[in-house]
């Protein structure tokens, strides 16, 4: 099944009852999966909004009432869809945005890019806030993570981006998907707005004129990240026991890099993989226990160097770090990347 | 006449005037003469009339009005400057048994929102729209807005709004109207008695619009603003009727809803 059909299907087995969106590549297939699939099935509703950013008010809007909501872009709409996540994050309101990111800035064009790494992970829009950011490497991952990320969202109140990229969206892989949940056996939203009815009204509102309030609506905002770093951390590791380097990569990149280490290693060199999965939180705490055994880390990105930024923040000085990024929506082969893995470890006399 | 008498005569009094139950027993932050207050209470006497405190969602927007929900005491879910619209479409999508009313200035509806508001009436996207017309923007101190209209006096059109120079008002109302999926629409204005009367009956209309279902309704109200035209407020109600009016007639701009109703 391709990857953005894989996210339709693992959103509605989540509970996913509302889909607004806007048409850009590469990401079409999953609105065109929602149309076709609400179109018959009850209580399903699709717009095509006029806008990225309709369709992410129209995500607050459905979520105020207390339904699953989600919207999917690629990068130049996410952007646009950043006054909206701000809101979301202030609102306290869950959503899930997928974000199958391509070659930017600008226009950029439509090849797979990590590009918005930066932008995920530190909120993307005004003011002081965090999303959920998942980053998965495979069809199985986008259903699981998909499906999750609607718990994820609703538990913490909060908005998760799934951060894939083109090829993620137009990769077709075998996929098992979960079991469809009850959605009234979900759990009760106490706060969401349905009409007055045997109970007070109720606002949900983030102007917050007087400081002292909108400070603690911060901390309180703060509080809860605090809470998700410590619950939520995800990565996953490849022969990491014996090794000298470490590789730090995610999404796609995590998946090259790793056919890039099975080929080093081939050779006899000693080199690992982290792949942190959940982007934010960041499993720091991983990569300075590593740190201690192997100081050698060579993070890649299909980027100009964005997520190197966290290794270097979780090392805290502890480790020697060596970027390599293709930006733009270059691809390499593993076997590119196995030469300049091979080449740094040399030049580092590891081996 | 003794306090005991008072008292006797105090409970013989029937009351003929109080707050609507929909409203808060808060005083409005309003400045003197703002058609806000005004619009407040009469949103809040239809919802009792029409007993929807329990059923509606109002979507307030940024502007003036953005603190709507400290007085208005039903759900109500507050929308970025200009998303009123979409939001509202969120919301009554998710709850299309429910009465959703967005609460727009002109610079929310007609600048920031102009895309939000015209594609919700296109889609006939079934909730109402009151959109409060006083020709600036009010909580920024008085700027130029999309509906000031030519010649008048604000911040950011020094010596009066020019064609040339600014651009021309936006008759929003009358575009909202081409589109498809808009079954009622009509402007009024808050300058007597009369005419306030009138807009209550407006609102009743749009909110009968939505319960049957028959598409996208909106009130435009045409609203004093005293304190950014530098008017007293009864220089501000005569400046509506005679200046203002003329750039945006009152009036029903658009009424299918008997074709609509008859089509179902």
């Amino acid at each position: 099944m391709r990857g953005n059909h894989i996210i339709g299907e693992a959103a509605i087995r989540a509970g996913c009852r509302f889909y607004f969106g806007y048409p850009i590549t590469p990401q079409n297939e999953l609105p065109e999966y929602m149309a076709e699939r609400f179109s018959k099935l009850d209580g399903g509703v699709f717009i095509q909004a006029e806008s990225e950013i309709a369709a992410i008010n129209m995500v607050i809007g459905a979520s105020m009432a207390g339904g699953r909501a989600m919207t999917s872009s690629s990068s130049p709409g996410i952007s646009l869809k950043q006054e909206g996540i701000s809101f979301l994050a202030a609102l306290e309101l869950p959503a899930v945005i997928v974000n199958m990111s391509r070659g930017s800035p600008g226009l950029g064009n439509i090849a797979p890019a990590q590009s918005d790494y930066f932008q995920a992970t530190r909120g993307g829009g005004h003011g002081d806030y965090r999303n959920i950011v998942l980053g998965p490497n495979s069809g199985q991952e986008l259903a699981n993570l998909t499906f999750e990320a609607f718990d994820l969202a609703d538990t913490y109140r909060i908005p998760v981006v799934l951060l894939g990229d083109g090829m993620l969206g137009q990769m077709m892989e075998p996929v098992e998907f979960p079991l469809e949940v009850q959605i009234r056996k979900l759990p009760h939203k106490d706060w969401t707005l349905t009409g007055a009815k045997g109970r007070p009204s109720r606002f949900i509102r983030s102007l917050l004129l007087d400081p002292t309030e909108e400070e603690e609506h911060n901390w309180k905002l703060m509080r809860k990240y605090e809470r998700i770093s410590k619950d939520l951390v995800r990565y996953d590791t490849f022969a990491l026991d014996d090794s000298k380097m470490i590789v730090v990569a995610f999404g796609t990149a995590a998946r090259i890099a790793k056919g890039a280490i099975k080929r080093v290693r081939e050779q006899g060199l000693k080199v690992g993989l982290i792949r942190p999965i959940s982007l934010w939180p960041f499993p720091s705490k991983t990569i300075k226990e590593v740190a201690k055994r192997a100081r050698y880390f060579f993070v890649f990105e299909m980027n100009m160097g964005q997520m190197v930024e966290d290794v270097k923040l979780a090392l805290e000085g502890s480790g020697e770090v060596h970027f390599y990024g293709r930006p733009g929506g270059i691809i390499p082969t593993p076997l590119e990347l196995s030469r300049v893995i091979a080449s740094q470890y040399y030049q580092k006399r590891l081996g | 006449m003794s306090d005991q008498g008072l008292d006797k005569d105090r409970k013989r009094m029937r009351k003929v005037f109080s707050r609507p139950k929909s409203l808060k027993e808060v005083p409005f932050h309003y400045c003197p003469g703002c058609g806000h207050s005004i619009l407040h209470r009469l949103i809040g006497e239809v919802i009792d009339e029409m007993d929807l405190q329990e059923r509606i969602i109002g979507v307030p927007p940024a502007g003036c009005a953005v603190l709507a929900y400290n007085y208005f005491d039903i759900d109500m879910g507050e929308a970025a400057h200009g998303r009123a619209g979409a939001l509202a479409t969120g919301l009554k999508r998710a709850l299309p048994d429910r009465v959703v009313f967005t609460y727009q200035g002109d610079g929310d509806i007609a600048a920031i929102g102009t895309a939000e508001t015209i594609h919700a009436a296109a889609r006939g996207e079934m909730f109402t729209t009151i959109f409060i017309n006083n020709g600036v923007y009010g909580m920024t101190g008085g700027q130029m807005a999309p509906t000031t209209i030519l010649g008048q006096h604000t911040t950011t059109s020094p010596g009066g709004r020019t064609g040339k120079r600014d651009g021309y008002p936006i008759n929003l109302s009358e575009m909202l109207a081409l589109a498809k999926g808009s079954v009622y629409i009509e402007r009024t204005a808050l300058t007597s008695p009369a005419n306030i009367l009138k807009t209550k009956k407006a609102i009743a209309k749009a909110f009968r619009t939505q319960l049957e279902e028959l598409g996208f309704s909106l009130v435009e109200v045409l609203s004093p603003c005293p304190t950014n035209w530098k008017m007293s407020p009864v220089e501000a109600w005569k400046w509506i009727d005679e200046v203002m009016a003329k750039s945006f007639p009152v009036g029903v701009i658009k009424d299918t809803t008997g074709e609509k109703r008859d089509a179902h």
